[in-house]
């Protein structure tokens, strides 16, 4: 069974890679956990956004938009599950189902492996979901919510740091 | 020999056209599926290749959607109910409204161009008693005008009970010009006779001429042989008044050196003895100086010309008329003086 596939567009060659069975499930189920509880115990991990981080990089790797949108959605719905009674499903569904279809879009179209790019999709992604939400609540929830402040760019800058560490890790999960 | 020859050379033929229709054949069956293998082969490249980005858009704006939908039954606004209501009622508010607009206009065209039938009639029947109504009210005002006449009679009577007097409908006119009379509907067996007065509560109006059993014909001031004694209420100065077959007055034997102004007020002055004193007579309208007496014309208190009820006097005791003489005194009836040196 062939592990990896190339697309060919043009002169480039971009990897679509496979991951060991359940290594997808796993991963984002610790990430949810970990999303979920970790705050509790340290309130200054609030800052990350583990569940999203795992969306960018599967959807970065898997280069299927039907594919990425799909895993944003699951991911986006249980994180609203987990958000407590004040968070409607949908709302980071919605947010994480866009940046699944771009970053799988992207992915097909890009090579997504250096880190220096992984740190910069991470950030604008971070950035982009920020926009959904503040969206979402503005039109939807009737909530007034600012659009940018120095926090959303520190909390950026923090979660594609640790992305660009994570997506490394995740690497190794890769069929070879 | 020849038909040997001729043989082999049909066997031939035939055997030559038998390869080209094999040929023919063979080559349609190879040719033809590899036609129908490209077409398949493009055909597919088109099905697959395409619309598979527009499957994932499409699966993408089916899942937004999927979940802006589940946000908005979630979503519950203060005063309007849940999001999803307000966007359901918001989406079809204006289709409604187009239909009731719609509806209206189709009820506003049948009700006022194709369900006119009865109405014609309707207009008929309304026009009817619409004419039936103004009869109505023209008696009706008829009748009010009669009340009001007789409330001021009675209660002209009632304010002089201890003067006797008569009320009388006037039922008759003078039959031409030449003379100025009026007959009333009562008579001798009512207590009236020749020359008692006859006033309105605006005024004199004449004298009783000729009594008979029910009725009584009166000679008004107007006629020309008409007239009552009379002076002026501020100069006391007294005078004759009588009538010239016209509208007007004249009082008359007034010395040219008597001070006399359009507007003064005349009253009766008892002299002739069929009026008791002070019942307005008049308004003096025009004053003509003359040689040796001046020509004074005198607009009658009473409305002469539109007398339907009157009072007939059955004594000569003064009657005190001071405030129907201010009364009439002040809405002058008269035309525009003309003073004439």
């Amino acid at each position: 069974m062939t592990e990896a596939y190339e697309l060919h567009s043009g002169e480039t060659h971009i990897e679509v890679h496979k991951f060991f069975p359940g290594a997808i499930v796993l991963v984002t189920a610790v990430a949810l956990v970990i999303q979920a509880s970790a705050p509790v115990y340290f309130p200054k991990l609030r800052i990350f956004d583990l569940p999203l981080l795992v969306t960018i990089y599967f959807g970065l790797s898997r280069r299927n938009p039907s594919t990425g949108l799909l895993l944003g959605t699951v991911i986006g719905l249980s994180q609203d599950a987990l958000s407590g009674p004040t968070v409607p499903l949908g709302f980071y569904g919605i947010a994480k189902t866009l940046v699944g279809y771009l970053a799988s879009s992207i992915g097909a179209r890009l090579d997504t492996e250096h880190p220096a790019a992984r740190f910069a999709l991470t950030f604008g992604f971070f950035v982009l979901q920020q926009g959904i939400l503040v969206l979402v609540r503005r039109l939807l929830l009737a909530q007034p919510e600012p659009w940018f402040n120095v926090h959303l760019a520190i909390a950026a800058a923090v979660n594609a740091l640790l992305g660009t560490v994570l997506f490394a890790g995740f690497d190794r999960l890769r069929r070879r | 020999m020849r038909l040997g020859t001729f043989d082999r050379i049909s066997d031939i033929r035939y055997q030559e056209a038998e390869q080209s229709l094999e040929c023919a054949l063979t080559c349609r069956k190879e040719t033809r599926p590899s036609r129908l293998r490209v077409r398949k082969k493009s055909f597919e490249q088109k099905m697959v290749g395409i619309p598979s980005r527009h499957k994932s858009l499409a699966l993408l704006g089916g899942v937004l959607l999927a979940q802006v939908l589940l946000l908005a039954v979630q979503i519950k606004r203060d005063s309007r109910g849940r999001l999803i209501r307000v966007w359901a009622v918001t989406a079809v508010t204006p289709f409604e409204r187009m239909g009731a607009w719609g509806i209206g206009k189709v009820r506003g065209v049948w009700t006022h161009y194709f369900a006119l039938q009865s109405t014609s009639r309707e207009n008929e029947a309304l026009r009817i008693e619409n004419d039936a109504l103004k009869l109505t009210i023209a008696q009706l005002q008829t009748r009010a005008a009669e009340a009001d006449r007789l409330a001021t009679l009675l209660s002209f009577k009632q304010s002089h009970e201890n003067v006797p007097m008569l009320g009388a409908r006037v039922i008759a006119a003078s039959a031409g010009t030449a003379s100025r009379t009026i007959e009333i509907d009562r008579g001798e067996r009512d207590g009236i006779r020749r020359d008692m007065a006859v006033i309105t509560p605006d005024g004199a109006v004449g004298k009783v001429i000729e009594a008979f059993r029910d009725s009584a014909q009166v000679l008004l001031l107007t006629d020309q042989y008409g007239g009552a004694g009379a002076m002026i209420v501020d100069s006391r100065v007294q005078g004759p008044v009588g009538g010239t077959g016209e509208p007007t007055l004249v009082m008359k034997y007034i010395p040219t050196e008597e001070e006399v102004k359009v507007g003064e007020k005349l009253v009766t002055s008892g002299m002739d003895k069929i009026f008791p004193r002070d019942i307005p007579v008049g308004t003096i309208v025009e004053v003509k100086a003359g040689n040796p007496f001046k020509l004074v014309r005198v607009q009658p208190a009473a409305k002469l010309d539109r007398l339907e009820t009157v009072i007939v006097l059955l004594t000569q005791t003064p009657v005190e008329f001071k405030k129907e003489a201010e009364a009439a005194n002040s809405v002058p009836s008269g035309p525009a003086a003309v003073v004439k040196p």
